[in-house]
C-alpha cells in the first residue's frame, strides 16, 4: 500500500470560549489505513471529527483533504469532497424509513432535478431506480435487508449503528469518519462491529478514521493509532509502540510516571490484552 | 373513596365546561340550530352530550356495575348541580354588565323554561339522569353503544345541515317522497328523526356483526379502501356545486383556495420543517401582482388578461418566496416561526401604509379586475371559479406528491428531522430551503391570484395574519405532510365554519381548542401521512436495476 | 493521489469564494441597507430640523413609558423560556386578561368615586387584580396546555401555545364582548410636571416609577429567595438542578405566576396609558415583548429589562428619527414595522442577544 497521506491536519485548534479543547493538532492520515484516535472522555476526539467535517469552524489550522484545502468550506461540500461520518450519539433522520436514510445518503449521486421529478422525465426515473438498486445492496451489505421500510427509529439499536455507517457510505466516501461505532455495546456486540468495519474498509476499499474510548478494541485492528488528552496529541504510532507508551498509561490512569508499579503493570495489562489476543 | 373523588372531580370539570360554554355564549348560539325542528335543538343537545359524557368518564375503571351507576350519577348530579347554580346566579345577580352572554334568554334555556327554583331542580335531575344514562352506556355492550353513537350521530348531521341537505334532494318522484316524509321546509321532523335513527343504528349493528365475524383488512385492502374513498370524496367535491348551487360553490371556492395554499405550505411546514408563520405574504404578492397588472384602474399597469397575469404572478411571488426566505436562512425552529410571523406582519403594514399608497392604493387597495374568460367563456361566477381553483389544487397536488418522492422531497425530510446531518451527508442546505420558500410561496401565490379576481379587487385587510394561522392549522388537524390531511383540514377548518355561519365568530375558538387538542392527543392528525415502502415497491419507473455500486 | 500540504493558490482562492456565498451577500446587502438607512435618516431629519426638542422629549418619554412595559411582558417570556425552552406565545393573551382584571375594577372604583379620593389605594386594587388574574391564567394554562409537553421536541409546544392564544383571546371575546372597553381616567391623571420648559405627563411617570419598582422587585425575588434561586439553577441545566432536588415542576409553577403577574401590571399600565381594553389587545406588544427579550438574550432577566426598554425607545423615537428623514410620509404608521425589523435583524444576526452569550450556547 502507498504511503500517501489523505488527510492531512496542521496546527488544529478550537476554543470554546476560554476552554480549549483541541490544541495544535496534527495529524496525518494515510491513504487505505484503519487510524485510530483514542482517548479519555472529554480529550476532544469528536471535536476533531467536527472540524474536519467543517460542522465546527477550526479556531485556526488547516485541513488538507487529498490536495485541496477544506477548512473554510461548508459541510455539504466537505461531503462532496468525499468524507463522511457518523456520530458519537446515533442521529439518524428518524422519521423516515431505513432505505430512505440511504437515499438521502445518496443525494450527492442521484442526478436528478426537481423540475425532472415532476415532469416525470426519463432521465429522472432512471435515476431514481438506480438509486434504489444501489441503495437495495447497500441495505443488504449492512446486514438490513427485509428491514427496510421500517422508520429509522424503530429499529433496534445495533441496526441503527449500521444504518447510520451505511447511510455515510451511501455518499461514496474516500475517508469514513466513524465516532465511537461501539458505544453503549457489549464485548460481543463490540468484536461484531469491530469485524464489520473491517469488512467495510476490505469491500469499499476506502480509509477509515475511528474514534474509540477504549483503547484495546482498536488495538487488534488499528494501522495508526493517535492518543488525545486534554486536546494535545500525547503518542502516536504503531499499537505496540503506543501501548508501551509511559505518557499513554500516565493518561488513562491518571498516575505519574513514578507511580507504584502494580498500577502501572495493571494499566500495561489492560492496554496490552487486546494485542495479545491477537 | 378514591372511585368516588373521581367522580366527583369529572361532574365538576364538565359542570365548570358546562358553564364555560354557556358564559362564552355558545349555548344560547346553539338553541337557536334546532335538530329535530320544535323538539330538539343542538343547545340542548350538547347539553345533553356533556351529561352522558361525564358520566361515562365517571364512570370509567369504577369496579362493580352498581359502583359505575353510582359514580356516573353523581357526576352527573355534580354538574348539573354547578349549571343549576349559574342558572340561579344569572337569576338574581345582574351578571350582564360583565358577561355579555349571562342573559334572561340563557337563564332561560338553562332552566328549561321554567323558573329559578324549578329550573334548577331539573337541571340537577337531568344532570344526574344524564350521568347515569352515559354511566350504563359505557357499561354496555359495544356494538349496542356503537349503534346508539350512530345513530345519535347520524340524527345530528341530519338536523343540522337540514337546509344544505334539503337543497340537494330538490326532486320529484321518490326522492321527494323521502324528503317531505323526513323534513319539513323548516327542519327535521320526529318522525324523520327516528327513521334515521333507526336506519343508522341498524347499519351500524349489521357492520359490527360482520366485522366481527373475524375480517381484518390487509394494509394492502386498507390502502384501498382509503383511495376509493379519497375518490369519493373529489367526487362529491367536484358535483356539489352543480347539486347544491351557488352558496356551497363560494363555500368550496374559499375551500379549495385554502386547499391550494395547504399544498404550498405544506412543503414548507410538513417536508422541510420550516415553521413560516408569515405564508400571508406570498398570498398577497399573487393577489396584488395579479390585481395591478389586470385591473382597469387607474393604478393598474398593463391591463392584461388573467391568463397571461397569473404566471407572472406565480413567478413574482416565488421571487418573493426566494427573497423572503434569504434573510432568514440561517434561523432555525421556533425563532423562525416569530421571524417569519414578523415579515409577514411588515409586509402587511407596509402595504397598508400611506408610503406604499400611490403604488398599492392603501387601505381602498386595487379595483376593478375582470374576471377570467376562456374565449368568449367568462368564468363569472363562483361556481365556475371553483372548478378552476379545483384544476389548480388537482395541479398543485400532482406537483407535491412528486416532489415529496424525490430527490428533493427527501432532502427536505432529512433537514426537517436533522439539519446538520442532512448538511453533512451533502445536501445543500442553502438551494433546499429557497425550493422550499420558493415552490410553497409558488402555490400561495397561484391561490392569491385566483383570489383577486374572484373578488375584483384586493385590499390589505384581507391579508391578515390570521390566513397564516388558518393554513397552518389546516395542516396540522389535516397531518402535517399528508396531502389528503391537506384537503380533510381545509374542509373540516374552512368549510364547515362556513357551513355553520353563525357561529363564525366561535370559529377562532375552535381553531384554538383544536391546536391544543391535536397537540395534545393526535399530533400526527386527522390523517397521517403515510410510510412510503421503498424496499418492497421499486420505485418509479421500474427501469432494470442497475448493477453497479461503484465503491470509492 | 499526491501527498497533502501543496499551497496551491487556486485553493485559497476557491475557498475565500466559497466564504462569500449567496446569503452572506444577501446578509450584507440587508446590514448595509438598514445601516445606510439609518443614517441617511438621521442625517435627513438633523438637516430639515422638523422637531423641536420638546418634541424630541416627548418621544423619548413615551418610549420609555411603553418600553417599561414591553420589559414587564418580555420578563415572562425569557424566565418561562429559561425553564421550559418554550416560547409562550400566549404570554401577550395573558397580559390582555389582567388588562380585563383592572378594568373590572377600576370601573366601579371610578364609578362610585373611590379612585378620585383614594387614588393610591384604588391603584393597588387595580393592580393586584391584574396581578392575581394573569397569574392564575397563566398557572392554568400551564397546567392544561404546556405540562404534557415538557420532555417534547419540535414544533408541538410551539403549536399548541399558538392554540391557546387563540384560545385565551377568543374566550375574553365571548365573555365580555368584541367592543373596545374605554378605561376610566380618574381626574388626578391629568397631572403634568413642567420642568425647563419641558412638560412630562403624569401618567408616564407613575408608569414608569411603579414598573421599575416592581421589575427590582422581581429581580430581587430571582436572585435572593430560595425559589428564585430553584429558578435559575433549572434554567442553568434543568436537569442537574433536579439531580440536586430541585423540584422542577414547582419551579415551572413559580415562574409562569411570576411571570403572569408581571404581565398582569403591564396590562394594567397598558389599559391606563391607551384607555383601551379588548379582547387581541395582548397580541402585537406580545410579539414585541418577545423581541425584547430576544434583544436582551433571551434566558436573561436583565437582558428583558434592557431589551423592553430599547425596543420601546426605537420604535418611539425611530419613525421620526430614521423615516422622516428619507421622505416616507406618515412615518408613525410604520412605527411597528421598525418594531419587527428590529426583532428580525435581531433573530438573523445576534440571535443570543446583548446579554445572552451563554444561553445561546445551550440551544446549540
Ligand atoms: N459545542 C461545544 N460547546 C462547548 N464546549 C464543547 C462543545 N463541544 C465540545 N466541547 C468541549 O470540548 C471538550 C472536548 O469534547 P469532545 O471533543 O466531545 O471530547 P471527546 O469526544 O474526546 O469525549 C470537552 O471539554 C467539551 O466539554
Ligand atoms: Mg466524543
Amino acid at each position: 500500500m502507498a504511503e500517501a497521506s489523505l488527510l492531512l491536519c496542521r496546527r488544529l485548534t478550537r476554543r470554546f470560549g476560554g476552554i480549549a479543547a483541541l490544541t495544535d493538532l496534527d495529524l496525518e492520515v494515510a491513504s487505505g489505513a484503519i487510524h485510530s484516535i483514542i482517548g479519555p472522555n472529554g480529550a476532544g476526539k469528536t471535536t476533531v471529527f467536527n472540524c474536519i467535517t467543517q460542522n465546527l469552524s477550526p479556531t485556526s489550522g488547516e485541513v488538507w483533504f487529498r490536495s485541496d484545502r477544506i477548512d473554510g468550506l461548508t459541510p455539504d461540500r466537505v461531503a462532496a469532497a468525499g468524507i463522511s461520518r457518523t456520530y458519537q450519539n446515533i442521529r439518524l433522520f428518524r422519521n423516515i424509513t431505513a432505505i430512505e436514510n440511504l437515499l438521502v445518503g445518496m443525494h450527492l449521486h442521484v442526478h436528478s432535478h426537481w423540475w425532472g421529478a415532476v415532469l416525470g422525465t426519463p432521465h429522472t426515473k432512471r435515476e431514481e431506480a438506480r438509486a434504489h438498486a444501489e441503495a437495495l445492496k447497500l441495505l443488504h451489505f449492512i446486514d438490513l435487508a427485509g428491514r427496510g421500510d421500517l422508520l429509522a427509529r424503530n429499529l433496534a439499536y445495533g441496526e441503527q449503528r449500521r444504518l447510520e455507517i451505511g447511510r455515510a457510505l451511501a455518499t461514496r466516501p474516500k475517508l469514513l469518519l466513524l465516532d465511537e461505532p461501539t458505544a453503549g455495546m457489549n464485548p460481543h456486540e463490540t468484536s461484531r462491529m469491530m469485524a464489520f468495519i473491517q469488512r467495510v474498509r476490505a469491500e469499499f476499499d476506502i480509509t477509515i478514521l475511528l474514534i474509540e474510548h477504549q483503547m484495546r478494541v482498536v488495538m487488534g485492528m488499528s494501522d495508526r493509532v493517535t492518543v488525545l488528552d486534554h486536546g494535545a496529541k500525547i503518542a502516536e504510532g504503531t499499537p505496540p509502540e503506543v501501548q508501551g507508551d509511559p505518557a499513554v498509561i500516565e493518561a488513562y490512569l491518571g498516575v505519574k510516571s513514578a507511580a507504584p508499579t502494580a498500577a502501572r503493570d495493571h494499566a500495561a495489562s489492560l492496554l496490552g490484552a487486546a494485542a495479545s489476543e491477537r | 373513596m378514591k372511585t368516588l373523588t373521581k367522580a366527583a372531580t369529572t361532574g365538576l370539570l364538565f359542570g365548570v365546561g358546562g358553564v364555560y360554554l354557556a358564559l362564552v355564549g355558545l349555548l344560547e348560539m346553539m338553541q337557536a340550530r334546532p335538530i329535530v325542528f320544535g323538539a330538539v335543538n343542538l343547545g340542548q343537545a350538547v347539553l345533553a352530550l356533556l351529561a352522558l359524557a361525564c358520566g361515562a368518564v365517571a364512570a370509567r375503571d369504577a369496579g362493580p356495575a352498581f359502583a359505575r351507576a353510582g359514580a356516573g350519577l353523581l357526576g352527573g348530579l355534580l354538574a348539573g348541580a354547578l349549571m343549576a347554580l349559574l342558572q340561579v346566579i344569572v337569576a338574581t345577580v345582574p351578571l350582564q354588565g360583565m358577561f355579555i352572554a349571562a342573559s334572561p334568554a340563557l337563564r332561560n334555556m338553562l332552566a328549561f323554561g321554567f323558573a329559578p327554583g324549578p329550573g334548577a331542580l331539573a337541571m340537577l335531575l337531568g344532570g344526574g339522569i344524564g350521568g347515569l344514562a352515559g354511566a350504563v352506556l359505557a357499561v354496555s355492550v359495544p356494538s349496542l353503544r356503537r349503534a346508539i353513537v350512530a345513530g345519535a350521530a347520524a340524527v345530528v348531521i341530519a338536523g343540522v345541515f337540514q337546509e344544505l341537505i334539503q337543497l340537494m334532494i330538490q326532486y320529484e318522484g321518490i326522492i321527494g317522497w323521502i324528503r317531505d316524509f323526513v323534513y319539513t321546509w323548516q327542519g327535521l321532523r320526529p318522525q324523520g328523526a327516528v327513521a334515521i335513527f333507526v336506519i343508522a343504528g341498524g347499519t351500524s349493528l349489521v357492520l359490527s356483526h360482520r366485522s366481527s365475524a373475524g375480517h381484518v383488512p390487509s394494509p394492502d385492502q386498507r390502502r384501498r379502501r382509503r383511495f376509493i374513498s379519497a375518490g369519493v370524496a373529489l367526487l362529491v367535491l367536484v358535483l356539489m356545486p352543480l347539486l347544491a348551487g351557488a352558496y356551497i360553490g363560494e363555500v368550496l371556492m374559499l375551500v379549495g383556495l385554502y386547499i391550494l395554499m395547504g399544498m404550498g405550505l405544506n412543503l414548507e411546514v410538513g417536508l422541510a420543517g420550516l415553521l413560516d408563520l408569515g405564508f400571508v405574504a406570498f398570498f398577497a404578492v399573487g393577489a396584488y401582482t395579479t390585481a395591478l397588472l389586470m385591473s382597469g384602474s387607474s393604478i393598474g399597469l398593463l391591463h392584461l388578461s388573467y391568463w397571461e397575469a397569473m404566471p407572472i404572478a406565480v413567478l413574482v411571488s416565488i421571487l418573493g418566496g426566494v427573497l423572503f426566505g434569504l434573510p432568514v436562512l440561517g434561523v432555525r425552529g421556533d425563532y423562525l416561526a416569530v421571524a417569519t410571523l414578523g415579515l409577514g406582519e411588515i409586509v402587511r403594514i407596509v402595504v397598508l401604509s400611506d408610503f406604499a399608497a400611490p403604488l398599492l392604493g392603501g387601505p381602498q387597495g386595487v379595483l376593478d379586475i375582470p374576471k377570467p374568460s376562456i374565449g368568449s367563456f367568462e368564468l363569472g361566477s363562483p361556481v365556475k371559479l371553483f372548478y378552476l381553483t379545483l384544476v389548480c389544487a388537482g395541479v398543485a397536488a400532482f406537483i407535491a406528491w412528486r416532489l415529496e418522492n424525490s430527490r428533493l422531497g427527501r432532502a427536505w425530510e432529512a433537514l426537517r428531522d436533522d439539519e446538520d446531518v442532512a448538511q453533512a451527508l451533502g445536501v445543500n442546505l442553502i438551494r433546499s430551503k429557497l425550493l422550499a420558500y420558493g415552490l410553497g410561496a409558488a402555490f400561495a401565490g397561484l391561490g392569491g391570484s385566483i383570489f383577486a379576481t374572484m373578488l375584483g379587487s384586493v385590499y390589505p385587510s384581507s391579508f391578515q395574519l390570521l390566513i397564516s394561522i388558518n393554513v397552518l392549522a389546516l395542516i396540522i388537524v389535516g397531518g402535517m405532510g399528508s396531502l389528503p390531511g391537506v384537503v380533510l383540514g381545509a374542509i373540516a377548518l374552512i368549510g364547515l365554519p362556513e357551513l355553520l355561519r353563525e357561529f363564525g365568530e366561535y370559529r377562532y375558538l375552535f381553531y384554538g381548542a383544536a391546536l391544543i387538542v391535536m397537540m395534545r392527543w393526535k399530533p400526527e392528525g386527522l390523517w397521517p401521512s403515510e410510510v412510503r415502502s421503498r424496499e418492497l415497491h421499486a420505485a418509479a419507473g421500474e427501469a432494470e436495476p442497475v448493477a453497479a455500486m461503484e465503491p470509492g | 493521489m499526491s501527498a497533502g500540504p501543496l499551497a496551491i493558490p487556486s485553493v485559497a482562492a476557491r475557498r475565500g469564494a466559497a466564504r462569500m456565498s449567496a446569503v452572506s451577500l444577501a446578509l450584507w446587502t440587508v446590514r448595509f441597507l438598514v445601516v445606510a438607512l439609518v443614517v441617511a435618516g438621521t442625517i435627513g431629519t438633523i438637516l430639515k430640523d422638523r422637531y423641536t426638542t420638546a418634541q424630541w422629549f416627548e418621544f423619548v418619554l413615551f418610549g420609555l413609558t411603553i418600553g417599561s412595559l414591553y420589559a414587564q411582558v418580555a420578563l415572562g417570556y425569557t424566565m418561562v423560556y429559561g425553564v421550559l425552552r418554550l416560547i409562550n406565545f400566549a404570554h401577550g393573551d395573558i397580559m390582555m386578561c389582567g388588562a380585563f382584571a383592572g378594568y373590572f375594577v377600576a370601573t366601579p372604583l371610578e364609578n362610585s368615586g373611590f379612585l378620585e379620593v383614594h387614588p393610591v389605594l384604588g391603584m393597588a386594587a387595580i393592580l393586584a387584580a391584574g396581578m392575581v388574574v394573569s397569574g392564575v391564567i397563566a398557572v392554568l394554562t400551564e397546567r392544561i396546555a404546556y405540562r404534557p409537553f415538557r420532555r417534547v421536541q419540535g414544533f408541538a409546544p410551539l403549536i399548541c401555545a399558538f392554540g391557546v392564544s387563540f384560545f385565551l383571546e377568543q374566550t375574553f371575546r365571548g365573555l365580555f364582548g368584541s367592543s373596545v372597553k374605554s378605561y376610566p381616567a380618574p381626574k388626578w391623571e391629568g397631572v403634568e410636571f413642567h420642568w425647563a420648559g419641558l412638560s412630562v405627563p403624569g401618567v408616564d411617570l407613575l408608569v414608569i416609577v411603579l414598573a421599575v419598582a416592581f421589575m427590582a422587585v422581581l429581580y430581587l425575588i430571582v436572585q435572593k429567595t430560595r425559589m428564585g434561586m430553584a429558578m435559575r439553577a433549572v434554567s442553568e441545566d434543568g436537569e442537574a438542578a433536579a439531580l440536586m432536588g430541585v423540584d422542577v415542576g414547582k419551579v415551572i409553577v413559580f415562574t409562569f405566576a411570576l411571570g403572569g403577574a408581571m404581565a398582569g401590571i403591564a396590562g394594567v399600565f397598558y389599559a391606563f396609558l391607551f384607555k383601551q381594553v379588548y379582547f387581541y389587545m395582548g397580541f402585537t406588544p406580545g410579539i414585541k415583548a418577545f423581541g425584547g427579550a430576544v434583544l436582551g438574550g433571551i434566558g436573561s432577566v436583565p437582558g428583558a429589562m434592557l431589551g423592553g426598554f430599547f425596543l420601546g425607545l426605537v420604535e418611539s423615537v425611530g419613525p421620526s428619527l430614521f423615516l422622516d428623514g428619507i421622505g416616507i410620509k406618515a412615518p408613525y404608521e410604520l412605527r411597528d414595522v421598525i418594531a419587527y425589523t428590529l426583532m428580525i435583524l435581531v433573530l438573523v444576526f445576534r440571535p443570543q442577544g446583548i446579554l445572552g452569550e451563554h444561553m445561546a450556547k445551550k440551544r446549540a
